[in-house]
């Protein structure tokens, strides 16, 4: 009886998950099996015939190549390095200056920064960034996910330089360093890894967003590859299927490598759950 | 013992502080003054409101609860409807009880099983805004989509979802997207629950349901306070379901931020764009609080 | 080497003071135990010495020179902490050099200099490996190569050994002072357990509140304790400190105790005006001082036995003392037999009396 109770529970286990496994994963497969199928549609089917060439009709189109291979790189590589430095500076501050409500203010700033969101604030961002001339420049782009995303970043690294004794940077100090020196020598390498962290998860939202280039560019040749992709599926009459889920598939790769490499190296830390 | 010890000497401190700091009053701070001023103007990005905009006083905010037309599809009142719609169901249905579900059932079992179906929803979550709408919008075709054609396996009949019921499907999508979020938390917030209280439960006789119930919930009480508020602000704000229905048809899923982007960049009215981002922001932070005095509760009463 | 002098050194901290009023010189090559429980300012007093505190008031001098507001690479000390802090990324022989580094020493000098220390300290072979590969001890011994490496004025000591077992700490003891008898560096070192502070210091502070209460070389301060505070904290088992009254009936005055009395005349004129009949003052009495006595008439005290705790080379007996507990450490080969009841006499030379504010009264 017992051992008939462990089968069906066991059983039951087992569908369930494959129920959710399902769920989970059914929308996506179209996704995998339509770039290298020579005559995909919105169906889902096994690619008959089997092809690469979609992938060839992507890195033909001008527009998309630009899209992706410079612009979103560009922005990606931009809003990283630019939030990554930043917000270590402030959490490097935040932790071992003498600053008073150092708590206070971080947490109150990701408050803030909840309430005052790229959708609710477009029209001010879109004035600002309009007044110093940056509309339709990657620079503007930048600059507007750099603010946007830094409250989130200062909150990951003040978790991470926190966690280090501060006894490092004192041995430093007491040793001859002085400040400039002993951040530089000490406590850099060692909250490399919470950069990191940051890092990565700055250039994965920035890759993927969508508004920010959508409202702050005009010309098709600035676009990064997230505004490309949507309109190859919404501006004209039918989608070219072959070339937008080849695209996609392409823009997507980046983003799993990423997180493959993330899990890997650290394993899935969670800092109050941020992403986006 | 010394409460903190300095490392940095302040102007130091302060200098480090400095650029980031630049960048937050600009883009967050001043952003939220700036929509208030702006809400009460005229401004616009072409014609005579470009060039001269005047104070208008408090006519963007009258234009949108006008009585007569508040509830009429493309106006703020059915906006809002749509919205609160699209969080309650998406996120504090959808993803918060989805995303419990999977973290208790997989609670304290490893495994090939596990580490597939989180991984697969972890997926759904983290590729791009734009390929999960465009995947969507294959999966969800009248004719050609995946759904359609497992329905039509089953016997039920086609659904026309983008056009037919398109808040379900934006609600469907938006819970499918975003569940991987609250079962990462909530199996964290089960993960720092003490074996031993589960055990004692089990000792006792208690039951799924009842360990959940008694045990279980009551423990990770702030979690699912933390896990509300950012899925319920993140889902306020979203702009994603523009991407797979463009706010129609006829605005029947256009959420507020898609409204604002209709008023604020295809009519150029900025000053109406403003005054519905402005209220956005008050809902924001309306629910912040909310939520921060629920937490606060919390707090006093475990101790 | 330098000597060490905090002349009316504060440090406060918003409302608390942990360092309140500090005075004291330090000779060349003198070495020091700051001795005293958590709390007490023994750490903060060492990172003013150290200059990773700011003192709110008073003068701190370090060789010739005030360096009340001077930064910590301006100081010239070398420091040992708690969790050693050596530096993950990078090797010892790097962890070791990097005060030569920071000071501009030319890589042939310092790698020169870097093996000479590690030689001295027996880690010479670990030089190209990272802190993580090493044990416990080893990481002790390359915090102190670090902290002689640039040739300091002073050694400052953040309870060095705390982190390391019980055996290992008794060598490490050991070797630290022999290092610093043969390099003649003034040492200070801080710690709350007072064997160590009794095995390595020339003299002891002992702190508390923020305050030094007193301060000579170790068995001074174990005979003749300032205060109670002092006189519990040194010595394992503490000394035993019994509540009497004192009864001036006529003749010189006698301290009545839970279940004794005794004549008081050694201490009437130390305790000056506090010479008050019903006075509440308190006896101290150390353990190895009580001896056993045969019978109740030869006894100075007598109690019903609480415990017996034979350790080896000596025995702990305590004793229930009208409510009171009293241990006395006997050194036999053999654990006395005894029942119900044990008696002990004290020599009265080895009686201490404290005032009602729990200071020594002097005989």
């Amino acid at each position: 009886m017992r051992l008939l109770r462990l089968v069906v529970s066991r059983a039951a286990f087992y569908a369930v998950a494959a129920v959710f496994a399902c769920l989970f994963a059914l929308p996506l497969v179209w996704l995998v099996f339509a770039p290298f199928d020579a005559r995909a549609n919105l169906s889902l089917r096994l690619p008959h015939p089997f092809t690469l060439a979609n992938f060839g009709k992507v890195f033909s189109n001008a527009f998309a190549v630009r899209a992706l291979f410079a612009n979103s790189i560009i922005q990606g590589v931009g809003a990283m390095l630019l939030v990554t430095l930043l917000a270590t500076l402030m959490a490097y501050a935040l932790s071992r200056a003498p600053i008073r409500g150092t708590d206070l203010l971080s947490y109150g700033l990701v408050l803030f920064s909840s309430i005052v969101t790229g959708t609710a604030a477009m029209v001010p961002l879109f004035l600002l960034v309009f007044s110093l001339g940056l509309i339709d420049t990657q620079l503007g782009v930048i600059l507007v996910f750099t603010g946007g995303l830094l409250p989130a970043a200062v909150f990951i690294m003040r978790d991470f330089v926190d966690s280090i004794p501060r006894s490092y940077e004192e041995s430093a100090l007491v040793a001859g360093a002085s400040p400039w020196r002993m951040f530089r020598d000490i406590a850099l390498p060692i909250v490399r890894p919470g950069m990191m962290v940051v890092a990565v998860w700055t250039f994965v939202n920035v890759w993927g967003g969508f508004f920010v280039p959508f409202i702050l560019l005009r010309s098709p040749s600035n676009m990064p590859a997230s505004v490309a992709i949507y309109s190859f599926y919404t501006e004209g009459g039918t989608p070219i299927i072959t070339l937008t889920t080849a695209y996609s598939l392409l823009y997507t790769i980046p983003v799993l490598a990423l997180y493959l490499f993330v899990n890997w190296r650290y394993g899935f830390r969670f800092f109050g759950g941020i992403k986006s | 013992m010394p409460e903190r010890r300095t490392i940095l000497p302040l102007r130091t401190g302060l200098l480090f502080l400095a650029p980031a700091a630049v960048f937050i009053v600009a883009f967050i701070i001043l952003p939220f003054f700036w929509v208030a001023v702006v809400s009460f103007t005229n401004r616009s990005l072409t014609g005579p409101g470009a060039l001269h905009p005047h104070f208008i006083g408090l006519q963007n905010y009258a234009r949108l609860f006008q009585p007569g037309t508040f509830l009429q599809p493309g106006q703020f009142g059915s906006s809002l409807l749509i919205t609160g719609q699209f969080v309650l169901f998406s996120a504090l249905i959808g993803q918060a009880v989805l995303g419990l579900f999977l973290a208790w059932f997989f609670y304290r079992r490893e495994g090939w099983v596990k580490q597939t179906v989180q991984t697969l929803a972890i997926g759904a979550w983290i590729i791009p805004d734009v390929v999960v709408a465009f995947a969507w919008s294959a999966f969800l075709d009248y004719d050609r989509g995946t759904l359609n054609h497992i329905l039509q396996a089953f016997h039920l009949g086609k659904v026309d979802w983008l056009l037919g019921v398109p808040l379900l499907s934006i609600i469907l999508f938006n819970t499918w997207r975003g569940t991987a979020f609250s079962m990462l938390l909530f199996s964290s917030a089960l993960g720092s629950i003490p074996p031993s209280h589960l055990e004692t439960a089990e000792v006792n006789g208690a039951n799924a349901w009842q360990k959940l119930k008694d045990i279980v919930l009551p423990l990770i009480r702030t979690h699912i306070v933390t896990d509300l508020i950012l899925i319920t602000l993140w889902t306020f704000n979203t702009f994603t379901p523009f991407l797979l229905t463009g706010g129609g048809p006829a605005f029947k899923t256009e959420v507020v931020s898609i409204l604002t982007f209709r008023i604020a960049f295809k009519y150029f009215d900025f000053g109406s764009g403003s005054a519905i981002g402005m209220i956005m922001m008050l809902i924001n932070l309306a629910f912040a609080l909310v939520y921060l005095s629920l937490l606060r509760r919390q707090q006093g009463a475990s101790r | 080497m330098a000597r060490v002098v905090f002349d009316n050194v504060s440090k406060h901290f918003g409302t608390v003071k942990a360092v309140d009023g500090v005075s004291f010189e330090i000779d060349e090559g003198a070495f020091i135990c700051l001795l005293g429980p958590s709390g007490c300012g023994k750490t903060t007093t060492l990172r003013l010495m150290a200059g990773l505190e700011q003192a709110t008031s008073g003068r701190i001098v370090i060789g010739e020179r005030d360096v009340t507001q001077a930064k910590p690479k301006e100081r010239d000390v070398g420091m040992v902490f708690q969790d050693y802090a050596l530096f993950p990324h990078m090797t010892i022989a790097e962890n070791i050099a990097y005060p030569l580094k920071v000071r501009g020493v030319g890589s042939h000098d310092r790698n020169a200099r870097t093996e000479e220390v590690a030689r001295s300290l027996g880690i010479e072979q670990l030089l190209a490996r990272r802190p993580g590969q090493i044990s416990g001890g080893q990481q002790q011994r390359t915090s102190v190569a670090r902290a002689v490496v640039h040739k300091p004025q002073v050694f400052l000591f953040d309870e060095p050994l705390s982190n390391l077992d019980a055996k290992l700490r008794v060598e490490a003891r050991s070797f630290l002072k022999h290092l610093q008898m043969e390099l003649g560096v003034t040492a200070v070192y801080v710690t709350h357990d007072q064997a160590e502070a009794m095995a390595l210091a020339d003299r002891i502070a002992v702190m508390e509140s923020g305050r030094v209460v007193q301060m000579g070389p170790p068995l001074e301060v174990y005979r003749r304790p300032a205060t109670t505070f002092v006189a519990s904290f040194l010595g394992n088992p503490p000394m035993n400190l019994l509540p009497v009254t004192l009864r001036l009936d006529g003749s010189d005055g006698r301290l009545h105790g839970p279940g004794f009395e005794l004549d008081a005349g050694a201490w009437r004129e130390g305790l000056g005006a506090g010479s008050r009949d019903g006075a509440e003052l308190t006896l101290g009495v150390r353990p190895e001082h009580l001896q056993l006595a045969p019978d109740a008439a030869s006894a100075t005290l007598s109690g019903q036995i609480y415990t017996l705790e034979p350790l080896g080379p000596e025995t702990l007996i305590t004793c229930m003392v009208d409510g009171r507990l009293v241990t006395a450490r006997l050194f036999s080969d053999e654990p006395p037999a005894l029942d119900g009841t044990a008696h002990f006499r004290v020599d009265p030379e080895h009686l201490d009396l404290f005032d009602q504010d729990g200071n020594r009264v002097p005989r």
